[in-house]
């Protein structure tokens, strides 16, 4: 398959937005270090720039610099200009500002519900743009929202237009807020990781309708993201961001095919390639977990419910043997999450067995289910929530093995290996979890789960929070204790380039069943539900492969 | 500000509220409030030292008299010093204040936290709470007082039954949210047992929501006392409690107005005080503030 970058040229087009060394700093410190030191950036019309890199890096803050939008007291331009339209933004006044933002520059945020207002109709809440804005009398307001209703290609715009917030989609959501900012025909869009909160269905579709108003009206877009995969199919130019700076710009092939800076490449070869792994071999023994017939049903009859049920996951069978992984993967709600947290029995099924070491766990009570405990662990998303802020390291570390019966100085001892294993410092223990980064804290969660021995380690979404350096670190890291302690891992994921990475077998789920359960390689490279293909069609950069800045040698067909 | 020049030693800690940084000063308004408080509570617990003359003393000789070097304040109808009757008079509304904080509190969390966790409780529990708010602490205590007669611990009950309610909804709400948190299905998964996970894991969490919750009860628990006392509810009107005080100058105060003026200061600053000393902890233990500096 060829891959089809934009290789647009703009040389001839007007310079829309021109950002000549920015600099940001911490309010009141002088002598702080800087938020952004001395980032530079051009948009010409009808022109997509990426800035890319992760959390941190000051990709955001260049954004709201940008809208005017800082904190104000904590965080002020300290140097540079930021030229639009021949214009100076550092130098206007707040309500010359106001009105840039209105008519020239927009922006759309990473969460539709949060930008919009939830207890007015959404249409209502586009016109009332118009209405500050333009001197349109009301009849013309309406029909122009309707027409901008259909541009973003809202189905049945008329009941759309008198629906609130909670009645729609995420989709549906962004697809209001880009109508929202592009009614007055900016010259400039800012985006910032608009989709990281969509599916990759969804995702693809909101890109396409950016890429499409974006021909349409000209505008320039700014488009913050930390996914290079989106970055390759959207990008005209991109600008890899590092502490505060631009560490590597150009052209988004020649970046992609040539990096010239060691930050760039390492952020590339961190992309997980979607090409699927060489299969672990497959272990002799028993099989550590066996799901047949698994059904979690959400409000069913109940004496003080009259809600509806809710089919969450039905019909899950699949077995786990030692030392393998197998990975879930699905869309938000497809019930993945469901399964797992029935296997740990963090919610109780439904229906159907757990087979878990030779017992069926799925309708054990609390006191009779404790010994199986030990054999399923969970690794959460969040890493700033899977430990209890309050709880030194060891306490964490050592709160399975004492619940186990084991003593305190033999549990600390193997939290002391554990924490080498994971590849933390020793001085580890006594200090706390918010002295840790997300990935540190993840691997401290994963010392936490390994403590209890177990056969079978269930990973929740769990590299989904991390940036892909981090996430490649943790992702390696796994790998490596499952080499060496033969665990079977269940990776519940909605990444398809991790799952190509980490599982030999892939289970897809869509709304609470499973549609299709092979191996990783059939799955990716030989899909056959039309929703898998689906998924992988929309997988974002798939013809590329970053890690090698090149094409994929063995495309999907 | 390990640089600034070292002045006085007696103003130190005063400046220190103005001028160290945000997040560790105590601010001006919330050190003027401990500062009175400090001195209400010194005042009251060596009430006997300090206190000119008995509060209980009658002089008949020496009735409604004005500010003088033997009684600063005046004295009441009954000849009573009423400088001895306030400082006296902070005892019983102070001791009310905190052991109605403490035992409303006490109560409120060990039903709090099991409505929280257990949800067929919940509901049942709750009802019972929504019952109990229902009913004023003023008809409460009457009813009390009228089956026990005027008490200590009638008053206390009173006022304290009332209060329960809104800390079991605190600690509820505490418990419901905290319950969802990765850490605490982390430790269901590693095997916890169901009270070290109440009392390790969740209860920490309401701690700091409960102290703030515990000034507004102490100062409101003062408040109620003394209007108990005034409508004759309260403790025995021959103890002196602001609250009484208050209620035997009613009949004089428009001839002396200073008979209920100063318990009614008293009471004021008492209860300002125990306020602002809770909102600058709500500002210093509010998750949201502190979330900020993690």
């Amino acid at each position: 398959m060829t891959v089809q970058f934009k290789n647009r040229s703009f040389t001839d087009a007007e310079v829309v937005l021109d950002v000549r060394d920015l600099t940001v700093g911490f309010a009141g410190h002088p002598d702080a270090a800087t938020v952004l030191g001395g980032v530079s950036l051009r948009i010409r019309a009808g022109e997509t720039a990426c800035v890319v890199g992760e959390s941190g890096s000051g990709k955001s803050v260049t954004s709201l610099s940008i809208m005017g939008l800082l904190p104000k007291g904590s965080l002020e331009a300290t140097g540079g200009g930021i030229g639009f339209e021949g214009r100076n933004l550092l130098d206007l006044g707040p309500s010359a500002i106001r009105a840039l933002r209105a008519h020239k520059i927009s922006m759309i945020f990473q969460e539709p519900m949060t930008a919009l207002n939830p207890l007015m109709r959404v249409g209502e809440q586009i016109e009332e743009v118009l209405e500050a804005h333009t001197a349109l009398p009301a009849r013309d307001r309406r029909t122009r929202v309707l027409d901008m209703l259909a541009q973003v290609h809202l189905p049945d715009i008329e009941r759309i237009y008198l629906s609130y917030p909670h009645q729609l989609s995420g989709g549906q959501r962004q697809r209001i807020m880009i109508a929202m900012a592009l009614i007055l025909e900016p010259r400039l869009l800012i985006a910032d990781e608009p989709t990281t909160a969509l599916d990759v269905t969804t995702q693809k579709q909101i890109l396409g309708l950016i890429d499409e108003l974006q021909q349409r009206h000209g505008t320039a877009v700014l488009f913050i993201t930390h996914d290079m995969g989106v970055v390759a199919d959207i990008a005209d130019t991109v600008h890899v961001m590092k502490h505060g700076r631009i560490v590597e710009n150009g052209a988004i092939e020649t970046v992609l095919r040539q990096p010239r800076d060691a930050y760039t490449k390492q952020l590339l070869r961190a992309v997980p390639s979607l090409t699927p792994r060489t299969p672990r071999d497959t272990q002799e023994g028993e099989a550590i977990l066996t799901v047949q017939g698994l059904q979690k049903v959400y409000g069913e009859a109940g004496i003080f419910s009259r809600s509806r049920p809710h089919v969450a996951a039905q019909e899950v069978d699949f077995t786990v043997h030692p030392g393998r992984t197998v990975g879930i993967v699905g869309e938000s709600g497809s019930g993945k999450s469901t399964v797992a947290r029935c296997i740990v029995r963090l919610i109780d099924p439904s229906s159907g067995k757990i087979r878990i070491a030779g017992t069926d766990i799925a309708t054990l009570p609390p006191r009779a289910l404790k010994p199986y405990r030990k054999h399923v662990q969970i690794v959460f998303q969040d890493p700033f929530r899977s430990l209890n802020p309050r709880w030194t390291i060891a306490r964490s570390l050592i709160e399975g093995p004492v619940n186990l019966g084991i003593d305190r100085n033999t549990a600390l001892a193997r939290a002391t290996e554990l924490l080498a294993m994971v590849g933390m410092p020793e001085d580890t223990l006594e200090r706390f979890p918010h002295q840790f980064s997300g990935g540190q804290r993840q691997r401290i969660a994963i010392a936490r789960a390994l403590a209890m021995e177990p056969s079978l380690l269930v990973a929740d979404e769990a590299v989904s929070g991390l940036d892909v350096s981090v996430q490649a670190q943790v992702l390696a890291l796994l790998s490596d204790l499952q080499a060496k302690l033969g665990i079977a891992i269940l990776f519940i994921t909605h990444d398809l380039r991790v799952a190509a990475q980490v599982c030999d077998e892939v289970m897809v789920m869509q709304k609470g069943r499973i549609v299709e359960h092979d191996t990783a390689a059939n799955v990716l490279l030989r899909p056959q539900h039309d929703y898998t293909r689906a998924l992988i069609g929309a997988a974002p950069g798939r013809g590329w492969d970053f890690a090698n800045f090149r094409e994929l040698a063995q495309a999907s067909p | 500000m390990a640089a600034a020049p070292k002045p006085e030693a007696g103003l130190q800690w005063l400046l220190n509220a103005i001028t160290l940084p945000r997040h560790a000063r105590l601010g001006i308004g919330p050190t003027i409030a401990l500062a009175v408080l400090v001195l209400i509570i010194l005042s009251a617990v060596f009430a006997p030292l300090i206190a000119p003359h008995d509060p209980l003393l009658m002089d008949a000789t020496q009735r409604l008299k004005g500010p003088s070097s033997l009684h600063p304040l005046g004295t009441d109808s009954y000849g009573r010093d009423i400088l001895s009757r306030v400082i006296t008079g902070g005892r019983i509304s102070l001791v009310i204040g905190v052991s109605v904080a403490v035992a409303s509190i006490g109560i409120g969390l060990a039903i709090g936290l099991v409505a929280g966790f257990f949800r067929r409780a919940d509901a049942i529990v709750m009802r019972i709470m929504d019952g109990l708010m229902a009913i004023p602490s003023i008809m409460i205590a009457i009813a009390l007082v009228a089956l026990n007669g005027p008490s200590l611990w009638s008053v206390m009950a009173a006022i304290a039954i009332p209060e329960v309610p809104r800390v079991v909804r605190l600690v509820r709400s505490v418990v419901l949210s905290a319950r969802e948190e990765p850490y605490v299905e982390a430790a269901i998964a590693l095997g916890s047992s169901m009270p070290k996970i109440l009392f390790q894991h969740l209860m920490p969490n309401t701690l700091a929501p409960l102290i703030v919750q515990g000034t507004y009860v102490c100062a409101s628990a003062i408040l109620t006392e003394a209007i108990l006392s005034f409508l004759g509810a309260g403790v025995a009107s021959e103890i002196p409690t602001w609250g009484n005080i208050i209620a035997q100058g009613r009949s004089y105060f428009q001839i002396k107005p200073t008979l209920i003026l100063w318990p009614g200061l008293m009471l004021s600053l008492c209860v300002l005080s125990v306020n602002l000393l809770g909102d600058a902890a709500r500002d210093r233990l509010d998750p949201r503030l502190r979330k900020r500096g993690e």
